[in-house]
């Protein structure tokens, strides 16, 4: 079962194991420079807020009736990463507009070894981007479903889904007893319009992830083996992007004000974040992924012009984390 | 699950705080007074009994302090937390009617009421 806890996704197996729970946030943070220079890890700057899909359905597209889940508000332009807590061990999916964020391939529900489609945590406590190479992602940011960015308009010509995807199956009860309990004892272009959607004036409410500029993240390999993993327990949900200039109009709620940029964040002398666990093999990356094009080079090559606020910037105060340390930014 | 069987927020708040002190000397009664805003001798008062327990914001600091859950800290010291006495005042007979038919429900029965995030087709 999946629960909404204060801006968290709770994520519980009560059938396979009492401790069998995971949360799942979606922190706020700075759009990296988009400049093809490496980056570490951005701030977080507080949690999207989640809403039920159900209780605002009248007012969004039919779609994200029939697809159920949750939605959270993002300007153009907003970059996000997803935080993962957890104690019992889970492997999780995530995709964007239904492409695996660490294979480039089409959501499939089933978990896979090669390549491997899946993160295990606790050992990963966020993803920020698209997996584009050995150690690096490109930061997750919102643009507007239809206008050619996001990963899954530039890997299947087609704006349908949008939004992120994530399914999350709990390690089996049998394996997690053996390995820990008993250890304890002993001590979008091509767009076809929803039909509420159909004209063409309507600023669009959907909005689907495009890879941004590229940090330094490690994507884990799966340490206990895929065969540990409880499939036939799995829960997933669909959580929707709202462009937040219509989340007023659809939640009589202001969405809040947008994130600094990351040039004034770093000249304000605040702090990035790297991680690092030497114990555990990072992932190749995909190289569907790394083969997309970035927003700034899209901004390019469709005649924008450069994009705004992208100016380099200068990280110095970087703090090494390892373990469950809290990474978040104060501005 | 925990339960509240007797007001013994006093008393369980020096049984912590003093369990902790046998790994770390910081949870003295001094520096966890000092850590949560109060003086040495109202916590004193607190932990025997003597006083009424403290406000809610001040429960909260202690429940942050030695690690324990909010709510139940709040409901030992007599205390329902604002955010839950908002949603109940919103809809009081209605919350007041769940609750009451609630009362004896075991634990499993109320945890079906949970609200669920609904998957769709997609």
């Amino acid at each position: 079962m999946i629960v909404l806890t204060e801006n968290h996704l709770e994520f519980r197996f009560p059938e396979v194991h009492e401790d069998a729970e995971c949360s799942i946030s979606f922190q706020r943070t700075l759009r990296i420079p988009d400049d093809n220079r490496d980056y570490p890890l951005p701030p977080g700057l507080g949690r999207f807020a989640l809403q039920h899909v159900d209780d605002f359905a009248p007012r969004l597209p039919e779609t994200w009736k029939r697809h159920g889940g949750v939605f959270l508000p993002m300007y153009q332009a907003e970059a996000m990463w997803i935080s993962f807590t957890a104690d019992y061990p889970m492997a999780v999916m995530v995709a964007a507009g239904k492409i695996n964020a660490l294979t480039g391939e089409a959501w499939t529900n089933a978990l896979e070894a090669e390549p491997q489609n899946y993160m295990v945590i606790p050992d990963q406590p966020w993803l920020d981007g698209f997996a584009i190479g050995p150690g690096m992602v490109r930061q997750f940011v919102a643009m507007p479903l239809g206008a050619g960015y996001s990963a899954e308009e530039q890997l299947t010509g087609e704006a349908q889904h949008g939004g992120l995807q994530i399914a999350v199956c709990p390690m089996k009860a049998r394996v997690y007893r053996s390995l820990f309990e008993e250890e304890i004892e002993e001590e979008r272009v091509i767009y076809s319009a929803p039909d509420d959607l159909v004209v063409a004036s309507a600023p669009r409410k959907e909005m689907g992830l495009a890879p941004g500029g590229i940090m330094r993240q490690k994507i884990y390999e799966d340490e206990y083996g895929i065969r540990t993993w409880d499939m036939s327990a799995q829960s997933r949900c669909f959580v929707h992007i709202l462009n937040s200039t219509q989340y007023w109009a659809v939640t009589h709620s202001r969405p809040p004000s947008p994130p600094p940029s990351a040039h004034d964040y770093s000249n304000a002398g605040l702090p990035w974040f790297e991680y690092y666990d030497s114990d555990l093999q990072a992932l190749e990356g995909a190289e569907k992924l790394s083969g997309l094009d970035s927003i700034a080079v899209k901004n390019l090559k469709q005649g924008k012009g450069v994009l705004d606020d992208n100016d380099s910037a200068q990280p110095e105060k970087i703090v090494k984390l390892h373990g469950n340390q809290v990474r978040e930014g104060d501005f | 699950m925990y339960y509240v069987e007797h007001n013994t927020f006093g008393s369980y708040v020096r049984t912590v705080r003093e369990r902790l002190r046998t790994r770390d000397r910081t949870y003295s009664l001094r520096q966890v007074a000092f850590r949560i805003g109060v003086e040495p001798a109202y916590l004193s008062k607190i932990e025997r009994s003597q006083v009424a327990p403290p406000s809610e914001a001040t429960v909260r600091k202690l429940a942050l302090e030695l690690g324990e859950d909010e709510d139940l800290l709040l409901a030992m010291a007599g205390k329902v937390s604002s955010d839950l006495r908002e949603i109940i005042l919103k809809r009081p007979q209605l919350f007041a009617k769940l609750l009451r038919q609630l009362r004896d429900a075991p634990d499993d029965a109320i945890l079906t009421l949970v609200r669920e995030v609904r998957d769709g087709d997609w």
